[in-house]
Formats: C-alpha cells, structure tokens, sequence
C-alpha cells in the first residue's frame, strides 16, 4: 500500500462510516452529521489525488473550498428544514414526518 | 578530534528521528479522525455525535497538512468546526430535548445498514488496491495561496461567483423556511 492508497482507504472508511449513519440512524440531526462525514471523504479524496496525481496542485484546493463552500450551504438548509420539520411534529425523528408517504 | 566526538555523541536530531515521529503523528492522526466519525456514527446521545464530528474534522484537517495544503486546514477547521457544527449545536438546543438517547434501532436494520456499507467498502477497497494510479506530468509544482487566488479570479471566477450565488440563495432559503414555521404557529 502506498502512500495514496493510505488516504483513499482513510477516506474511504469515512464514507462508508457516513453511509451507515444516515441508513441507520432516524434523528434528522446525526443524519446531518454522517452527510457531513461523507462530504469530508470526498475532499479528502480530492486533496490526496490533488498531492500525488495532478499536474497542477493549486486546482484540488480550489475544488476542495468549492465542497466547503456548498457543505455550508447545504448545513444552512438542512438545519432550517430541520427546525420547519420540528416545528411541525415537535419532533425530529423521520419516522414521525412521514404526511407525504403514499 | 573533532570527527571522532561527532560519530560517538549523537545529536538531537539523530536521537529523535524526526521521520519517524512524523510518520507516528500520522497514523495517530488517522486513528483519531477515524476514531472521532466511530463516535459520530454510533453513539446514541446527539451531543456525543456533534463533538465525535468535531473531533473528526479536526483530524482531516491533519490530514490536509500532511497533504502540504496548510491554508485548507485553516479553512476546514474555521468553516466547519467553527460556522457548521457550532449550528448544529444551535439547531440542538433549538428542537428536541436533547438529554435523552436515541430508542433502539431494530438489530435487522442496524446489522441491514452495516451491511450495505461494508459491501460498498469491499467494491471500492478491490478498486482502490487494483487501479494503477500514474501520475501525470508535473505543469507546475505551486502550492501557494497566492496562486489558489490568482486561479480564483481568473480560471476559476465563473464557479467562484455561483458558489457565491448559491450562499446567498441557501440563506434566503434558510430564512424564509425557518420563519413560515413560525408565522404558521402564531397563526394557530
């Protein structure tokens, strides 16, 4: 295993850790937080082929801050949709928001 | 004389292989950012999840150094420990009583969930250790952030005013979805 191979197992592990927490868990806020876990991969990913692979280093950052600029927009909405869906049910467990299963 | 003392009393920097203990900081990086996502994924107290996130991001945030790219560190731990988990946090305190623990998954589910992952986690593993990754040829070797700036105004600027864009539009969003609820309530 090189060195390469070392961060995108990391990353790897991080994301799978991110998928088992938004299957398993049912508050809307740790599903939130394993999102977040998952996006974190990806950047790592993008910073170890940025470091090891590409012809130009400046290009992985740049995406990297793109990722971290929409994760924050992304916790913007989802917290405030979270708050909507509290307000609503008084409870942020998904299983108690289901008025739109058929 | 001199030759001799040099070859018998080792420096410091001979003692302490400073090699060696950057390599040992890096899997004690790893452990704890893998040992932070454990936390955030499998303790049933949400408080105890948004603090394993924390720690978990400030191990990536390591890791981004060990990827010679001090300037994102300092931006991952900024935006995201400082602006992101500090909102969670709010939103906690905002909506349920957070001092109980999560019910009980069913173990079907919990072990169903586990499952996928790990089934994903083989396919990507296989993938990982069979692609021969070749590196292509070097253009330039410039880490700075003066050149992470300079691309971001000119190669880059039409993705950097839409990222831009959509900051504002997810605010306005988060605006206009959080205060409905609560003319919504008022109204009751």
């Amino acid at each position: 295993m090189n060195e390469l191979q070392v961060y995108l197992f990391v990353a790897l592990i991080l994301f799978c850790l991110g998928l088992t927490g938004v299957l398993q868990r049912r508050s809307l806020i740790a599903m939130l937080i394993s999102v977040e876990l998952m996006l974190n991969a990806a950047s790592l990913n993008f910073m170890a082929f940025n470091r090891f692979l590409t012809p130009e280093p400046a290009v992985g950052q740049i995406v990297t801050l793109f990722i971290i600029g929409t994760a924050a927009a992304e916790a913007a909405i989802g917290l405030s949709i979270i708050l909507a869906v509290f307000r609503r049910y008084q409870s942020i467990d998904i299983e108690r928001a289901r008025e739109l299963k058929g | 004389m001199e030759p001799l003392m040099a070859v018998i009393i080792p420096t410091l920097p001979e003692l302490i292989k400073f090699e060696w203990v950057a390599q040992a900081a890096f899997y004690f990086i790893i452990g704890v950012t893998l040992a932070g996502a454990v936390s955030a994924v499998f303790l049933r107290r949400i408080i105890h999840n948004i603090l394993g996130l924390i720690v978990a991001l400030f191990g990536v945030a390591g890791l981004f150094i060990y990827l010679n790219s001090e300037f994102l560190a300092l931006m991952q731990i900024l935006i995201y420990v400082g602006a992101i988990c500090i909102s969670i946090v709010f939103a906690i305190m905002l909506s349920d009583p957070m001092y109980k623990e999560d019910p009980r998954r069913r173990l079907t589910k919990v072990f169903a969930s586990v499952l996928v992952s790990l089934l994903i986690l083989a396919g990507f593993l296989s993938m990982i250790t069979k692609t021969p990754f070749e590196a292509a040829a070097q253009r330039s070797d410039d880490w700075t952030v003066t050149t992470v700036g300079n691309l971001l105004l000119t190669r880059y600027a039409l993705v950097f005013e839409l990222i831009s864009f959509v900051l504002v539009v997810a605010i306005i969003g988060a605006i206009v979805i959080a205060g409905q609820g609560r003319k919504q309530r008022s109204l009751k």
